[in-house]
């Protein structure tokens, strides 16, 4: 047993989803096995399941707000509490069924309340198993492994245009290069903690003046981000890749260059993240761009889960790729 | 000794500069032209005749492996060399082909060994670029000791000639010696057939009418956008005129 498991994050949509799939689905086989025939099995259905959604909504209501108390226990005893907890959801909802309904199910609540304890271990081993697959060890080498990746390409017409200014504008080629250091350290570092909004769009700044240099007014930049939270935490180079797919894909190919537009805001307690190019059908060379989204949108979901989400499409020539990461309380 | 003029081809300003720099330190060499991009360094070696073309591969407009392509056309045929960056997949093929490339950054002595080794390419070696090459850009014809490059988008229809192939666009009627079908292959996407010899753009098309041809029989015939001419649908075609 590794020492640093931890339970479930209540607080995620995506967990009590997935806790309402697998104990409806417990439901539905249980149905299967008591039918004796096709006609008993709808029935069957209801009736279980009138005392399982009671339970489920006020253990899920219960486990959301004692979420926060629960994660300051050991794993162990978190586990224990969470199973006790159950078995005093479902004895409370037999109770108001005895109470309202004067409906004699002593006999039953037994029955039940082993049967939530069971159902409840089966839920807790699965997501035990969950977080085992993607373990903090697993997930930061699969999270160095999906950062290091700046295209090659980037880096080689960087230093051959630092090279270029060497003679002529020695001042330009220091800040450069001090700019490259910057990117560098941080696209090498491991980082998978998550880092502040601001953070993220200084290093893009860095990554455009670099680009600036060989594209020069070809690459045009629109930063709409007046009503962008600063301090809203994302995980660290979800921007810049992006920056570098829109260079690559939207103004190089371009003779004349584009306009790259950002947009940030929040709405519904959603950060949004908006990047748009010019889109050339013609110039279109996916390979490496369903690479850099598939990678992002991996990361996402290791540090969000189904909470965030990440979307492309092109209108009016332009390719756009939507970000949303959930941000607030 | 002679003086070898060169040519050079880059979409970004640092990299002409850089390379400008480094031509001004070999010695016998003269920079006769810089190009932002394949199509550029094509009509300025018309002009300037150069002996040697270091040309980009990523650049807009018309990348580095087409104007090689089209360079084969100029008279005198000039030594080409490319560049680039990173560019994983061209290099494998340079490298299998004896193709001489610079990698950049690049250096001065690299530069001047591939200066002074440098050689044409052979239709050997034209033919390794091939695949590195997505379709391409402009058609290059010679005509009258001159190189034109047609753009593929103005091209209204491609007709095969016993020998030739009839190039149509708004302005006049061009001749090049290539097969209709590797051409219909290499513009799947653009162009349609509606005829055994006819390649036709289809957004070219304005309407389709019955006429009868010369052997007194019903024909369809598209009628074209901007010209006289109409272009007769064969029968094995002729369900495209039933989807218009």
């Amino acid at each position: 047993m590794r020492k640093n498991s931890r339970l479930p994050n209540l607080h995620n949509l995506g967990i009590h989803l997935r806790i309402l799939l697998i104990v409806n689905l417990l439901a539905v086989m249980a149905a299967i096995l008591l039918s004796q025939h096709l006609g008993e099995f709808l029935p069957t259905v209801a009736q279980l399941s009138a005392l399982v959604q009671p339970i489920l909504l006020l253990s899920m209501l219960g486990l959301y707000a004692l979420y926060p108390l629960l994660n300051k226990l050991k794993y162990w005893h978190g586990i224990a509490a969470i199973i006790l907890l159950e078995i005093t959801f479902t004895s409370l909802i037999y109770l108001f069924i005895d109470h309202f309904f004067a409906f004699d199910a002593n006999g039953e609540a037994y029955r039940a309340c082993l049967l939530t304890a069971m159902v409840t271990s089966i839920v807790l081993y699965y997501f035990y198993l969950q977080e085992r697959a993607y373990s903090p060890a697993i997930a930061e080498a699969r999270l160095q492994a999906l950062q290091a990746r700046i295209r090659p390409h980037f880096l080689f017409n960087s230093i051959n245009a630092v090279l270029s200014l060497i003679r002529s504008q020695p001042a330009r080629a220091e800040t450069a290069l001090e700019d490259m250091a910057d990117l560098f350290r941080v696209l090498m570092s491991e980082n998978r903690d998550l880092v502040p909004l601001a953070q993220e769009l200084s290093l893009c700044h860095q990554y455009l003046d670099l680009e600036k240099l060989r594209l020069e007014e070809r690459l045009k930049i629109t930063w709409q981000i007046a009503d962008m939270p600063s301090d809203a935490m994302i995980p660290p180079l979800i921007l810049q890749p992006l920056l570098e797919n829109a260079v690559y894909h939207g103004i190089e190919p371009m003779p004349e260059g584009g306009e790259i537009i950002v947009k940030i805001y929040t709405k519904h307690k959603e950060l949004s993240i908006i990047i748009s190019n010019p889109y050339a059908p013609e110039n279109d060379r996916h390979v490496g761009n369903k690479m850099a989204l598939k990678n992002i949108k991996e990361r996402l979901k290791l540090h969000f889960d189904l909470e965030s989400s990440i979307k492309t499409n092109v209108k009016n020539n332009r390719y756009e790729v939507h970000i949303r990461i959930p941000f607030g309380s | 000794m002679t003086i070898l003029n060169i040519l050079i081809a880059d979409d970004e300003t640092p990299a002409r500069n850089r390379l400008r720099d480094l031509l001004a330190d070999i010695e016998n060499v003269a920079l006769v032209a810089e190009a932002k991009n394949g199509k550029e360094a094509i009509d300025l070696a018309l002009q300037t005749k150069p002996d040697l073309l270091l040309l980009d591969i990523r650049m807009p407009l018309m990348d580095g492996i087409e104007a090689a392509q089209h360079a084969q056309k100029l008279e005198p045929k000039p030594h080409i060399i490319f560049t680039t960056a990173f560019d994983a997949y061209a290099i494998k093929a340079f490298d299998l082909n004896a193709i001489d490339y610079l990698l950049k950054p690049i250096r001065l002595e690299r530069l001047q060994a591939a200066i002074n080794k440098a050689h044409a390419l052979q239709p050997k070696q034209i033919a390794a670029l091939k695949p590195l090459q997505k379709a391409r850009t402009h058609l290059s014809i010679h005509e009258r000791g001159r190189v034109l490059l047609v753009p593929i988008e103005t091209i209204i229809y491609l007709r095969a000639e016993l020998k030739y192939i009839t190039v149509r666009t708004a302005e006049r009627e061009y001749l090049i010696e290539e097969s209709l079908t590797n051409l219909e292959a290499e513009f799947a996407e653009r162009f349609i057939r509606l005829h055994r010899n006819c390649l036709v753009t289809p957004l070219f098309i304005i309407g389709y009418e019955k006429r009868k041809n010369e052997d007194d029989e019903q024909q369809w015939v598209a009628i074209l956008k901007g010209i006289p001419e109409t272009i007769a649908i064969s029968r094995r075609q002729q369900h495209l005129v039933r989807q218009a």
